[in-house]
């Protein structure tokens, strides 16, 4: 036997208890057994470690052996990320297909990214140059639009004494140190630890996502984070895919985690066919998926959201400006509790582990708008969205209490408003942002100056309206006044025509800024000139009947070319009908 | 190859369906062992935990009878197997499948491990086959597709079965008739369930096309945590080697839920909500994770798993949990079964996750979508004013919600009552679009122009302003 194995002494699903084996280390991964599984490290107790095993453990027998990498779980980081589809601990699941066939068979090892292919790397330094950590030695294409960028890996500087450009795999030797040390165009990072940055900045731009509900009402910054709250059916998931089909950002990464088979596919075959909307490429080629499905190994769920945030953090490194979408973070909580409980660890709220909010905290926590680099300094940053499961939908249970004291935006879905198929269903009166107030600035200076009272009007004539509903449910609507039953009609347009949005229109799906605003003003406009003609002694039940509404709700269908002629169109009917 | 199996006598613990032995290392984890009583009595077991001061087993049948001194433990299998082959269509099993129809074994093709590995997520092909199943509610507003897994959530003595047993009965008249098998696992129901079960395949000719997998109300519990396994892998074979359409229908997972439930308490596991162990979501998803289509083959899983809501309680854990893994659900409704309105299906919690991948035009029809979207908006609004109504009384609805009324009136009495007979998926859209005559032509926002031009003027320009009935 090699010095370094031990011997297993006890499995209970995936915890697997070692005895002996030599200089193991917290969070080391080791080797389990005569098939091979992978598992981690979690705990040591005298000559005992405790491990979680990430792949199925039926047929593990006493006495066989566990074998420690003597490293903890990494990810590779490196040209080839683009595009692929990994499981939670980084295994491409095209290569497990080929190895394993339609299911996923056991103690399958497979590279993370492809050891053959050659990529064209270009040098930006030259001998002699002096390097420190995260500086940029090269940029090899790594897609149309993506230039990756080659950095000198954490931990190493030093004197350049070799650099050569060509064609390269990733584990060549591309350029080496004085000292020896070897450049590659790869190199690897345990998944557990923060990237380090030379400074983070407050999050001032905002994340261009499409979205009405979100871009207009409740804004998220780049560098910020934001959560998905909803019971089931609530339309999570078509969220998540529309913010990842279409905010403006360099790089998405998605993480399936714990979720459904079936609607990975849907994204598995949707975004090589759907184009990014700036650049026009394939959607894959700005994205990276991270599935581990529901039925696939808990503790690779736990992995899972790591393994995607380190993968944006990567790409943050680079300049790039990265959005990481984790579906469902509930999941990955239940892993951990899962893992808890096998570990017999004294449970907190609900039987979730006492360090959750801790755990949840941490995650968040590694979004942000960042400076790296060092001679030369590059802003990127990674942008946060999960999406959490409160079981029956109860926004009191731990994991969406833990995440809603961290993240910066909360996007409420409302399961009341998905039945009455009002999508996206996020809940305007329970949502907020805290970035409203910083990120105004930028839509009243890029988009229009009006942009701001637009926005206020639309959320008094919707926090209006939610109150008037109320009084119509105790005396009804004929009580109420024009002006008040102006504003009921009003806060209904902006409900239907400004906040539904249809992800499944070709049309509608997206929403430019400029668009939103059109549409915004022009409701508001609408508002005003009703208000004034009601004050003027006019007839509110005469305005109805006017084609007024009807325009205004047909207006979010025009495409982004000819919504500014139809925009004018409704404003000169407006003052016709209505001066 | 040792072929003389090493029996233990050393338990020193039973309690509930758990089993100590100690002094065991030959055991794999999750292995099959037999239990042999001092009558000579075999019963099964599986490894639940391997350690080196004891090993748990947790017992798949009676305890009664074991006893600490004589009684003995093999090894019988290192994975829990079954043996499946094509003849198994029309037989029926026990909840750890064996054959219990009188009619004998089965020669085995080949024993596949009842656990089942993972679908790799790049592997599995688009649901997008459009199931008739010929009732409106379904699918009109929440359509089934091939290789969906769509649960019913019923409540205590609602028409569950029933519906199951119409669903089963419209997908078989629809599936060329070689190609299609019905697997119908059994968790803990009564006779009287399978009764009509079995009389329904009976009465509709389907029977020869059923593998049914039993365990009743009083046979083991425990065994339940076994037979949707069994029947799944069934499924797999069915639909993977043998390229059919396989339609699974589990029934009650409620039953098979609380089995588990009652293993984790036994191993004094600490209990999530409700008392369910922490790990049921992971559970319930290794089961409904194996319906699916895989690329580049021919067959499919659909699951219909029905399971019945205590107190009706939809945020109760298993229907919770179900519906966070499920590609939605279909909720019976208790106060429609009180009208008599059958299948009393509430479509407004209900929901198809694939349905917009299995309609449309070349599937069903170019109206579908949007005519689909009109219904169930003018529906919610017309049950929001019934709501107003009983408070504030009649008089303060404007004209415009009293059309709403009406219209939620026929639609559940007209659309979703269709009764016992099937509905062709056409003359539920067309009855949809003969509901909306109710209302102008303005007030039908969720439908495109083109849409309401084609399918709507026409029937205004006979001058009739409400339905004909």
């Amino acid at each position: 036997m090699t010095e370094n194995t031990g011997r297993i002494v006890k499995v209970a699903g995936p915890t697997v208890v070692a005895e002996n084996i030599p200089d193991v280390r917290m969070f080391d991964i080791v080797e389990v057994g005569n098939f091979g599984l992978i598992g981690e490290v979690i705990r040591l107790d005298g000559s005992r470690a405790f491990i979680q095993v990430y792949e199925d453990t039926s047929g593990l027998m006493l006495g066989e052996t566990v074998k420690s990498a003597g490293v903890p779980l990494s990810v590779t980081l490196g040209p080839g990320l683009l595009g692929s589809i990994f499981d939670g601990i980084q295994r491409p699941l095209n290569i497990l297909r080929e190895k394993s066939g339609e299911f996923i068979g056991r103690g399958i090892v497979a590279s993370a990214l492809d050891t053959e292919k050659k990529w064209e790397f270009t040098p930006i330094v030259e001998s002699g140059a002096e390097l420190e950590s995260g500086d940029i030695i090269g940029e090899t294409p790594e897609t149309a639009e993506i230039m990756h960028r080659i950095m000198v890996p954490h931990g190493v500087s030093g004197v350049l004494k070799e650099i050569h450009s060509g064609f390269f795999t990733i584990t060549d030797t591309i350029g080496r140190l004085e000292d020896g040390t070897e450049l590659k165009l790869s190199h690897s990072w345990p998944v557990k630890e923060e990237r380090p940055v030379k400074r983070k900045l407050i999050p001032d731009t905002p994340l261009i996502t499409g979205q009405r509900i979100f871009d207009t009402m409740y804004p998220i910054a780049l560098g910020g984070s934001a959560i998905l709250p909803g019971g089931f059916g609530t339309g999570k998931t078509v969220v998540e895919q529309m913010l990842a089909k279409h905010s403006l950002v360099d790089i998405v990464i998605y993480i399936g985690c714990g979720e459904r088979g079936n609607e990975m596919t849907d994204i598995l075959i949707e975004f090589p066919e759907l184009d990014d909307p700036r650049t026009k490429r394939p959607l894959i080629e700005r994205t990276v998926l991270v599935v581990n499905t529901s039925n696939m190994p808990v503790a690779a769920r736990e992995a899972s959201v790591y393994t995607g945030v380190t993968i944006a953090e990567y790409y943050r490194d680079m300049g790039y400006h990265t959005l990481l979408l984790a579906d469902s973070t509930s999941r990955w909580a239940e892993a951990m509790r899962e893992i808890s409980s096998r570990l017999e660890e004294m449970p907190g709220e609900e039987g979730y582990p006492t360090y959750l909010s801790t755990r949840i905290a941490n995650f968040y926590e590694r979004a942000g708008l960042a400076v790296t680099g060092n001679k030369e300094e590059r802003t990127g940053s990674v942008t946060i969205v999960g999406a959490v499961s409160p079981p029956g939908g109860d926004y009191s249970e731990p994991v969406t209490q833990a995440s809603i004291r961290v993240v910066g935006s909360l996007w409420a879905l409302d399961s009341s408003l998905a039945q009455r198929r009002h999508f996206p269903a996020i809940n305007w009166n329970r949502s907020y942002s805290l970035y409203d107030q910083r990120l105004i600035g930028w839509f009243n200076k890029n988009v229009g100056d009006q942009w701001s009272k637009c926005r206020s009007q639309a959320l008094q004539i919707l926090q209006r309206d939610a109150e008037l509903q109320e009084v119509v449910q105790l005396i009804g609507p004929d009580a109420l006044q024009d002006t008040d039953r102006a504003t009921l009609e009003l806060g209904k347009m902006l409900r239907e025509d400004f906040l539904q949005q249809n992800a499944f229109s070709e049309v509608d799906a997206s929403c430019s800024t400029q668009k939103q605003l059109g549409l915004l003003e022009s409701h508001i406009r609408f508002h005003e000139r009703i208000r004034h003609y009601i004050e003027q002694g006019g007839n509110l039940d005469d305005i109805l009947e006017m084609p007024l509404r009807e325009q205004l709700a047909g207006l979010k269908y025009n495409s982004e070319q000819e919504f500014g002629d139809k925009l004018n169109e409704f404003y000169d009917n407006l003052d016709r009908l209505l001066s | 190859m040792d072929l003389i199996t090493k029996e233990y006598r050393t338990i020193n613990y039973i309690s509930g369906p758990l089993l100590f032995l100690e002094k065991v290392r030959d055991f794999p984890y999750n292995a099959m062992v037999e239990i042999i009583l001092p009558s000579n009595e075999v019963r099964n077991g599986q490894v639940l935990e391997i350690g080196d001061k004891h090993v748990l087993i947790q017992i798949l049948e009676k305890t009664a009878g074991m006893d600490i001194e004589k009684t003995r433990v093999r090894l019988k299998e290192e994975v829990s197997r079954i043996g499946v082959s094509g003849e198994m269509v029309g037989r029926i099993f026990d909840g750890m499948a064996r054959p219990i129809d009188g009619l004998g074994e089965i020669p085995m093709d080949k024993r596949l491990p009842v656990i089942g590995s993972p679908i790799n997520p790049v592997a599995r092909a688009r649901p997008e086959d459009f199931i008739m199943t010929g009732i409106s509610a379904i699918d009109g507003f929440n359509t089934l597709v091939r290789g969906q897994k769509l649960p019913i959530f019923s409540g205590a003595g609602l028409p569950a079965n029933e519906i199951a047993a119409q669903i089963l009965e419209g997908a078989r008249v629809r599936e060329e008739d070689e190609n299609f098998v019905v697997i119908f696992a059994a968790m803990g129901i009564t006779r009287r369930e399978e009764a009509f079960f079995v009389d329904h395949f009976d009465k509709t000719g389907i029977k020869n096309k059923v593998i049914s997998f039993m365990n009743l109300a009083d046979d083991p519990t425990i065994e339940r945590i076994l037979t949707p396994r069994c029947a799944l892998t069934t499924a797999e074979y069915f639909a993977f080697e043998k390229g059919m359409h396989v339609l699974v229908v589990l029934t009650d997972m409620t039953n098979y839920c609380e089995a588990l439930r009652e293993v984790a308490t036994a191993r004094e596991e600490i209990p999530g909500r409700r008392g369910y162990p922490g790990y049921m979501y992971s559970d319930l998803a290794s089961l409904y994770e194996r319906a699916g289509r895989l690329r580049g083959k021919p067959g499919s899983i659909t699951m219909l798993p029905i399971l019945t809501m205590p107190d009706d309680d939809i945020t109760h854990p298993i229907a919770d949990l179900t519906g966070y893994i499920t590609e939605g659900q279909i909720v019976l409704s208790r106060a429609l079964h009180r009208q008599s309105i059958f299948p009393p299906i509430d479509v407004l919690p209900s929901l198809s996750r694939l349905m917009n991948n299995g309609i449309g035009e070349g599937k069903t029809r170019d109206d579908h979508r949007e005519l689909s979207n009109q219904l169930y908006a003018c529906y919610s609004e017309g049950i929001d004013i019934r709501r107003l109504m009983s408070i504030m009384g009649e008089d303060a609805l404007s004209e415009m919600d009293k059309n709403y009324l009406q219209f939620a009136e026929l639609f559940e009495k007209k659309l979703i009552g269709q009764g016992a007979e099937p509905r062709n998926i056409m003359a539920t859209l067309d009855l949809g679009w003969e509901l909306l005559k109710i209302f102008p032509k303005e007030e039908l926002n969720r439908i495109n122009k083109d849409l309401i031009s084609r399918y709507f003027t026409e029937i205004m320009e006979d001058g009739i302003q409400t339905p004909f009935f």
